[in-house]
């Protein structure tokens, strides 16, 4: 059991990519254990990402070094050169696993009954695990280049994924805009991780934290991992990809997409905050993340409004949503050296901003599989051809309004608990910015109000007289998505204190985490 | 000397940009992403070269002081996730080919607004 | 106490909420319960009066989800006439804005 529990970080990725390159035999050998595999693989995948969250989250950052015993130095081998490959999970990339964990089950859940009767489930299952492979590496590792590549098999494995379904070679069209736009953001990051080495001559992120200044070189690697990660994420300018691929993607793969690219979010804070520790001119980058941020909710919720496919317009909606964790936290990096005002609202900011993540990542995640298991059932994109639905599904019904309600802001869901602390936070920092957001959650509160209207309200439609309620297992995944919806909007308290608070602090100063990697000095 | 090596990398970038805004062709714009990828190596391995260094051969160096290879490592890699991009970016273009009959940017847009 | 989330300025108690909605509920149930008492299911008493004319289909009293907005989406014209088309689809523009994002984020951070 002691070995488990102190190898936790390796088999973070160890246990998805086991479950993912088994899973192809199963196909080959024994195709009716595939599919439980698969459930097992990504339960058992969550099960570790939920211990080493736990764990991080009572004890402290855990940093594994690979292949050197516990009591080894975590930068330098053995003979004294900076070359360890390392993990470092701190309270933030606990959070970041939590999401990807929760998600993925269910997801994972859904997928089970919507791909029952698909063919090619070997290698979509596979590619699925290593998409949560993909994020988990993204959000644990302590090392530049680990990063980078886990931010390719991320991409790999989404694009991939995209392009499984829908007839006619458009979610191919989706896939390849996705994966040559990914390839194009992932050769960026890579530069501005070559410009770092040529700094430092090294790869270790609490190392370069420990050593960095702001030159020309590090300054235009940091714009280079701004603007390739923001397109990860989907932040507008960056954002065009984004809706194409979701749009496409089969519905399940959508709600897990979300979460990768919120491990794009991650990157742009992990380096931001630790690795360049605020060395730079934070009231500048500040304005850009918030500027970023303020383009990407006004351009995503307009582009959403007169959307036709219900799909697209969901991702127009997380481009939107991504605004606002961009907005929260770009306030809190302005403020990052006034004392006072980070702790009167920089914090709380920097807090919504985070929180806003999870939520999202529940309540998108719940939109997405709702919205996929009507379109499982009916065979239909288009919201001008749905209607009447709610009277065939009622539980698809009830799960798709407590997420919209959720987005749009409504108490008592979490979207509100999470926009209500970046409200208050901003307009203490710049009031216009606090009434954009408003109205914003206003207009998306109406572009949902007519989603739900022309799929689910009125008269029963006869072309839709034979529909039936989702499959079970689809039932259940959204329960899971729903619960976390519901109980972190009625409880907020106890989730922030318990888990956002320490992301938050473990960002702010980026101290702790220094001190976990590089101990009492090199 | 160091400046040519990143020289021709900055104009291996401009020329891959270059490709990659003005020809519609995804054929050439996925030659274009295997020059931005070969300039990204080629800038990682000008890191890595020092002058006069010694190949970190333990049983051919002439003694302890070798050259890190940390960068080769990295431009390794990049190269094998290069080849999975670009394998993976032809498929789709393959699959595009079948489906629509044109490999043109322009014309492969039915997603859009 | 538990559901109480400050946030520095202003408190947020779900608790609280829940139990006015519930209130709410509770005197709309009684409202509705002091209702007319002869209405019955499944009688000619649900169908709607249309002044002796046939019910129209049900695909035909549905408002489809395009035709929602119109107004909206009518009176930000010049806006969406701007925005839209800037989605082309073409993925050399998709480029080209990471480009022209990249080089304006460069500029501002290297200025300012």
């Amino acid at each position: 059991m002691s070995v488990i529990l102190d190898n936790l970080p390796a088999l973070l990725i160890a246990v998805p990519l086991f479950g993912a390159f088994l899973t192809p035999l199963f196909g080959r050998f024994l195709p009716k254990v595939r599919t439980p595999w698969a459930i097992f693989a990504v339960l058992a995948s969550a099960a570790v990402a939920i211990t080493t969250a736990i764990r991080v989250l009572i004890s402290g950052p855990i940093v594994y070094v690979f292949g050197a015993g516990a009591s080894a130095p975590a930068v330098l081998d053995s003979a004294g050169i900076p070359i360890r490959i390392i993990f470092t999970i701190d309270a933030f990339g606990a959070f970041m696993l939590l999401s990807a964990a929760i998600v993925s089950v269910a997801v994972m859940l859904y997928l089970a009954a919507s791909q029952k009767r698909r063919s090619g489930k070997s290698a979509f299952y596979t590619l699925y695990l290593l998409l949560t492979a993909g994020i988990f590496g993204m959000v644990s590792t302590g090392d530049l280049f680990n990063f980078f590549v886990f931010l390719e098999i991320n991409s790999l494995a989404a694009a991939a994924l995209v392009s499984y379904h829908r007839k006619g070679g458009i979610a191919v069209e989706g896939a390849i805009k996705y994966a040559v736009v990914n390839t194009i953001g992932g050769l960026m990051v890579l530069a501005g991780i070559g410009l770092l080495y040529s700094q430092y001559d090294t790869l270790n992120m609490a190392l370069i934290a420990s050593q960095i200044a702001p030159n020309p070189v590090t300054i235009t690697a940091l714009v280079l991992f701004l603007a390739a990660l923001a397109m990860k994420a989907g932040s507008v300018p960056f954002h065009f990809a984004t809706p194409d691929a979701y749009s496409v993607a089969p519905s399940g793969v959508t709600a897990l997409m979300i979460v990768a690219s919120q491990a794009g979010l991650y990157g742009i804070f992990r380096i931001l905050f630790t690795v360049y520790n605020g060395v730079f001119n934070t009231v500048t980058v500040g304005w850009v993340v918030i500027i970023l941020g303020v383009l990407s909710m006004v351009i995503g919720v307009t582009m959403a409004l007169p959307q036709k496919d219900v799909k697209r317009l969901l991702a127009y909606h997380a481009v939107s949503q991504t605004g606002y964790m961009l907005l929260g936290v770009g306030v809190a990096l302005c403020v990052l050296h006034d004392a006072a005002a980070l702790s009167a609202y920089g914090t709380t900011a920097m807090e919504g901003g985070l929180f806003h993540i999870f939520n999202h990542a529940m309540y998108k995640g719940l939109l997405f599989l709702a919205v996929g298991a009507v379109i499982y059932r009916t065979g239909v994109w288009s919201i001008n051809k749905m209607g009447g639905l709610g009277h065939n599904m009622k539980w698809t019904m009830i799960f798709f309004l407590i997420g919209a309600l959720a987005i749009a802001g409504i108490p008592p869901f979490n979207g509100f608990a999470s926009k209500l602390m970046i409200y208050e936070s901003t307009f203490a920092f710049n009031p216009v910015l606090a009434i954009i957001a408003m109205v914003v959650s206003i207009l998306t509160l109406a572009s949902f109000m007519k989603v739900f209207h022309s799929l689910f309200l009125g008269p029963k439609q006869p072309e839709y007289a034979e529909v039936k309620e989702a499959p079970k297992p689809m039932i259940a995944g959204m329960i899971i998505l729903t619960v976390f919806v519901v109980v972190l909007g009625i409880f907020p308290d106890l989730f922030v204190n318990a888990v956002i608070s320490p992301a938050a602090d473990a960002l702010l100063n980026s101290g702790t985490y220094l001190s976990a990697v590089l101990g009492g000095g090199l | 000397m160091m400046a040519i090596p990143l020289i021709a990398v900055a104009i291996l970038i401009g020329i891959a940009f270059a490709i990659l805004l003005i020809k519609r062709n995804m054929i050439k714009m996925v030659m274009a992403l295997g020059i931005l990828e070969g300039a990204v190596n080629l800038f990682l391995v000008s890191l890595g070269y020092r002058e006069g260094g010694v190949a970190p051969i333990f049983v051919s160096a002439p003694d302890t002081a070798m050259v890190l290879p940390t960068v080769q490592a990295l431009t390794l890699t990049n190269i094998v996730i290069g080849v999975a991009t670009t394998a993976m970016i032809l498929a789709f273009i393959m699959v595009i080919w079948k489906k629509y009959g044109t490999v043109n940017a322009d014309k492969m847009r039915r997603l859009k607004k | 106490m538990i559901g109480l989330l400050s946030t520095g300025y202003g408190f947020w108690n779900p608790i609280v909420w829940l139990v006015v909605i519930a209130a709410a509920l509770i005197v709309s149930f009684i409202i509705l319960k002091a209702g007319r008492k002869d209405y019955s299911k499944d009688t000619e008493q649900v169908k709607p009066y249309l002044s002796g004319n046939d019910e129209p289909s049900a695909s035909d009293t549905h408002v489809r989800g395009g035709n929602l907005y119109y107004g909206f989406t009518r009176a930000l014209k010049g806006y969406y006439d701007k925005l839209i088309p800037l989605h082309t689809g073409i993925l050399n523009d998709y480029i080209a804005w990471f480009l022209i994002g990249l080089v304006i984020i460069f500029v501002v951070v290297i200025l300012i």
